[in-house]
């Protein structure tokens, strides 16, 4: 299903990708999850502290059909991390419990994530793909 | 192969799981949109999560997001399991 042709959205995905070291495709905004598996994967980064890029792919239909071509992924929430996809919400979350998680993210310190009490920096506004073609 | 419009069943999932992926045993819960399912396969055997969970996303192909809703997944070797 790879078409060789130009696709101007695939291209914007994949900049997005290239330039947010910790990206998260979702449905809704980190504020305003609209999935529970969305609202899940945005839990699990937010304890941890960790800024990250969010691109709701909700406003086109198109984002999700372009992603999934991309990642070779059906679903969303996707997370990446340094160009590459981690996973879905079950593979992030069994890697928070395991610690795998933080180690991608290059946060060293052990601590669970219960234990931090100070919220993350502020996220930043959440990218819109399909304000930028 | 069928594309009926029945809804989905723990139990098709299931059987298609194991019918498609050498050797899987898949415990799969759900009610007809969400599914969780548990497989455990000796092909997972050194791949990584990612692609463990392509190959039981791959056995659904297109129903993944629609017909099936939402499939949770979590993968293990025999050797994890025993």
């Amino acid at each position: 299903m790879t078409d060789q042709t130009r696709n101007p959205l695939r291209d914007e995905i994949r900049r997005a990708i290239d330039e947010n070291p910790v990206l998260l495709f979702m449905k809704g905004t980190p504020d305003q999850p609209a999935c529970g598996f969305s609202a899940r994967t945005v839990a699990v980064l937010q304890s941890l502290g960790r800024p990250f890029a969010a691109v709701d792919i909700l406003p086109d239909p198109r984002i999700r059909q372009e992603l999934s071509a991309l990642s070779n992924w059906p679903t969303i929430p996707q997370l990446f991390v340094d160009g590459e996809l981690v996973g879905g919400c079950d593979i992030v979350t069994e890697m928070y419990q395991s610690g795998e998680l933080q180690e991608v993210l290059g946060l060293d310190n052990g601590a669970p994530a219960e234990d931090i009490p100070e919220p993350g920096p502020a996220e930043p506004a959440p990218l819109s793909i399909e304000n930028r073609l | 192969m069928s594309t009926t419009p029945q809804a989905a069943t723990p139990e098709e999932l299931k059987q298609r799981i194991e019918a498609e992926i050498p050797g899987a045993s898949a415990e799969v819960t759900g009610d007809g949109h969400h599914f969780y399912a548990v497989v455990s396969s000796p092909e997972f055997h050194g791949l990584s999560r990612i692609a463990q969970h392509r190959r039981v996303y791959e056995v659904f192909g297109p129903e993944v997001g629609d017909r099936i809703h939402a499939l949770s997944i979590q993968t293990t070797t025999p050797q994890e399991t025993a």
